[in-house]
């Protein structure tokens, strides 16, 4: 007996919907780099359901790149942080507000 | 062989070559190798069109009737549907007239202005416009359908306002030469409109080919099409030849430099309209209204103008309106039909009036500058050579025999008379504006040359001109004398030559005339004796007036009272149109148009537009406030949206 496959959406929507509230209202930075990784990671969740529930390798291939930019976008983040760190002596992103008119 | 009549064209580029030379490069050729540079391509080039001209001349007396007129088409110039126009010329009778005097003229004119212009800044600009202008005006006269004709018609205009500004850092210079190019504007635009009615009643603008559609026309002795082409090319007449009651341009325009007073507001610019008349000649002959128009305009204007030029004081002023008055009796002449003598006197006209504006020119040159007649006086001896010029100029005009004046103006008077269309109280404004013509004519004569010096004699060193000035004087003098001769054998029971010169031109409107019983010898020379005897009283009131005690004209005039004032101040008119035209078109301008129309509804619109976007912008740009977690949210907000979206859109599909 499988588990259906609802179970894994809800878990998947669940987890994208905690990354969504821990991305918009926490104010530390890596928490909310941690957020993002929480909501790809969700995805990815659904990618390998509907994979194994389809019977298709799509999915999984999708995943595989997900996991690639993932990585690549930590790397990226994390230099920035680094910067921003450095820079503002602080990781509140409420701090980083030069980007407007 | 004909080899200039083949190639017209030379005698049209020569004149635009030296233009285009002094124009370009004529400020180095001057610093280069002195003045005569400039004026070896600037008379050069109107001497070599002159001859080119004698030449074609010689050529057509050679040619059969049947190739008459010489037309040809260079090249096509505009072509849309139907209509075309090429660059065409052509040269008939009419032609080799206006060619002589335009070229003859004007030439004598260009040597003259070596001189008068001597010591004039911009030397090498004024014979540039010069050349310009004499390339316009054959064009012109040149030009074998309307459209040549209008581009000359047009370029003249702009020369004469190039002219009449030619010292523009003076106010009033500039000034009267916007004022002429726009009054004249106002008769072109229906000109223009004239054009364009000939074009679209006989499908060409071609004057041979209008004459030839026009023929099946009858005479229109109502308001038909061709009256109104006539009355709307009149109109165009009007304003160029400064007629009433848009004369008043031509006054202003004695600002520019003498030479131009003579040549373009006296031989010839002036005299277009009469040109463009004498040349639709069959189309007025089916508009007698139309004609009779002209006549009235003509006659009027003579008269009206004449009497402005009793009281004027300023030497060419009073040429200036004696040229308006001239220019009344051409369109008289034209108006009751007697075309021929309107071109003849045209002719003796640019003969004498060019003679008076230059001898003027000599008469300022030799005061310094002074204008004005109440300040000279007793320049007989001084300046012999101008003297005597100016006083063949004066006899010619004032129409004693055998000067040239008397025959033609004689002619338009007999013919006013007793001509086809005689009209017997115009005859009557033309004898009285003859009488006037004699009269300030004198005046002048005697004001400037006769009596005790009214000047300081310490500071104005009067002398006579250099010979560059007095040779066209003198030459100008002889043709004043013996221009009106080809007309002289029919005091002699012979024909008139220049009639019979120019009688297939105007072959087409006689033919329409109404037949008239041919007027008795005897008659027409009593009318000359009439012409000769009301020019001598003038000649007499003159000298009873401006020979002596200068303090009678003044008592008289006194007695005469507001009616002196009246045509002292030129009947108010300048005054009237400045508040009956100027002022309100001003006043409309600027707190209509410019305050409301343009700055209110124009620049409103425009500055609404923009200060709606910038308002709008400035609170859309709130948006923007550098918070990454706002972005996010934003993002978020429109992740949900589209997919509620995408989810809805699914949802109703079946």
């Amino acid at each position: 007996m499988s588990i259906p496959i609802s179970y894994y959406l809800a878990l998947s929507a669940i987890l994208f919907g905690l990354g969504v509230v821990a991305f918009v209202f926490k104010r530390n930075i890596i928490t909310i780099f941690m957020a993002i990784e929480l909501m790809l990671n969700a995805v990815n969740l659904a990618f390998v359901a509907f994979a194994r529930a389809h019977n298709q390798l799509d999915g999984l291939v999708f995943v595989f790149f997900v996991i690639v930019v993932a990585a690549a976008e930590a790397a990226v983040g994390l230099a920035i942080v680094l910067a921003l760190a450095h820079s503002r002596q602080s990781l509140n992103v409420d701090r980083v507000d030069l980007l407007k008119f | 062989m004909t080899p200039i009549l083949d190639h017209l064209w030379i005698i049209v580029l020569l004149p635009l070559l030296g233009s285009a030379v002094n124009g370009l490069v004529g400020l180095s050729l001057g610093e280069r190798w002195s003045k005569g540079a400039v004026n070896a391509v600037g008379v050069g080039s109107v001497a070599l069109s002159f001859l080119c001209v004698c030449e074609a001349v010689r050529e057509f007396a050679g040619l059969s009737a049947d190739k008459i007129p010489v037309i040809h088409d260079y090249f096509t110039w505009m072509i849309a549907g139907s209509f075309r126009a090429g660059f065409a010329l052509q040269v008939d009778q009419l032609t080799v007239v206006m060619l002589l005097v335009v070229t003859g003229v004007g030439l004598l004119v260009h040597i003259f202005s070596v001189g008068y212009m001597a010591h004039e800044g911009g030397y090498y600009r004024f014979f540039s416009y010069l050349n310009l202008f004499v390339f316009f005006m054959l064009n012109l006269v040149l030009g074998a359908n309307l459209l040549v004709t209008f581009v000359g018609w047009e370029g003249v205009g702009l020369c004469s306002y190039l002219l009449i500004g030619f010292w523009f850092l003076k106010k009033s210079a500039a000034d009267a030469g916007k004022k002429a190019f726009i009054t004249t504007r106002i008769g072109d635009m229906g000109f223009t409109v004239g054009v364009l009615l000939v074009f679209a009643t006989f499908k060409t603008v071609d004057y041979a080919a209008i004459f030839q559609t026009a023929g099946p026309y009858p005479v229109e002795n109502h308001l038909g099409v061709i009256t109104a082409i006539c009355l709307l090319i009149f109109m165009g007449a009007v304003g160029k030849s400064a007629q009433l009651p848009l004369y008043v341009w031509l006054p202003d325009a004695m600002e520019g430099p003498t030479p131009v007073s003579a040549l373009i507001h006296a031989a010839t610019m002036v005299t277009a309209g009469v040109y463009i008349v004498a040349r639709l000649n069959p189309l007025f002959a089916r508009a007698p209204i139309a004609m009779l128009v002209v006549a009235i305009v003509g006659a009027v204007t003579a008269f009206y103008a004449a009497t402005i030029g009793i009281c004027q004081t300023d030497i060419k002023k009073v040429l200036a309106y004696s040229t308006v008055s001239q220019l009344g009796y051409m369109f008289l002449a034209c108006g009751v039909g007697a075309y021929s003598a309107g071109i003849f006197h045209l002719m003796t006209h640019a003969f004498f009036k060019g003679l008076l504006f230059l001898a003027s020119g000599s008469v300022i040159h030799a005061m310094g500058g002074e204008q004005d007649m109440l300040k000279m006086g007793g320049l007989r001896k001084k300046i012999p050579v101008t003297f005597w010029t100016m006083l063949i100029g004066t006899i010619a005009i004032a129409g004693v025999p055998p000067f040239a004046g008397f025959f033609s103006k004689d002619e338009i008077l007999f013919a006013a008379w007793a001509g086809p269309y005689a009209n017997k109280p115009l005859y009557l404004l033309g004898i009285c504006a003859a009488l006037i013509t004699s009269f300030y004519m004198f005046r002048l004569i005697f004001l400037t040359f006769f009596g005790q010096p009214r000047f300081d004699e310490h500071h104005v060193h009067v002398h006579e001109s250099p010979w560059s000035m007095l040779g066209p004087l003198c030459i100008l003098a002889l043709l004043s004398t013996v221009g009106g001769w080809f007309a002289a054998p029919t005091f002699f029971g012979g024909s008139d030559h220049f009639k019979d010169f120019l009688a297939s031109v105007f072959a087409p409107a006689a033919a329409l005339a109404p037949q008239v019983a041919e007027a008795s010898h005897s008659l027409e020379v009593q009318f000359s004796m009439l012409a000769v005897l009301v020019g001598l009283i003038g000649l007499a009131l003159a000298a009873w007036l401006y020979l002596g005690d200068l303090e009678r004209p003044k008592r008289i005039a006194k007695s005469l009272g507001g009616l002196y004032t009246l045509v002292y101040n030129k009947y108010y008119v300048d005054e009237i149109y400045a508040a009956l035209i100027v002022r309100p078109l001003l006043w409309i301008s600027t707190d209509f148009l410019w305050h409301v129309v343009d700055e209110g509804m124009i620049d409103g619109t425009v500055n609404g537009t923009a200060d709606v976007a910038q308002a709008a912008g400035s609170q859309v740009r709130k948006l923007q406030s550098g918070n990454a977690r706002s972005y996010a949210t934003w993002v978020i907000i429109g992740a949900v949206g589209f997919t509620a979206l995408l989810l809805g859109l699914l949802g109703t599909r079946p």
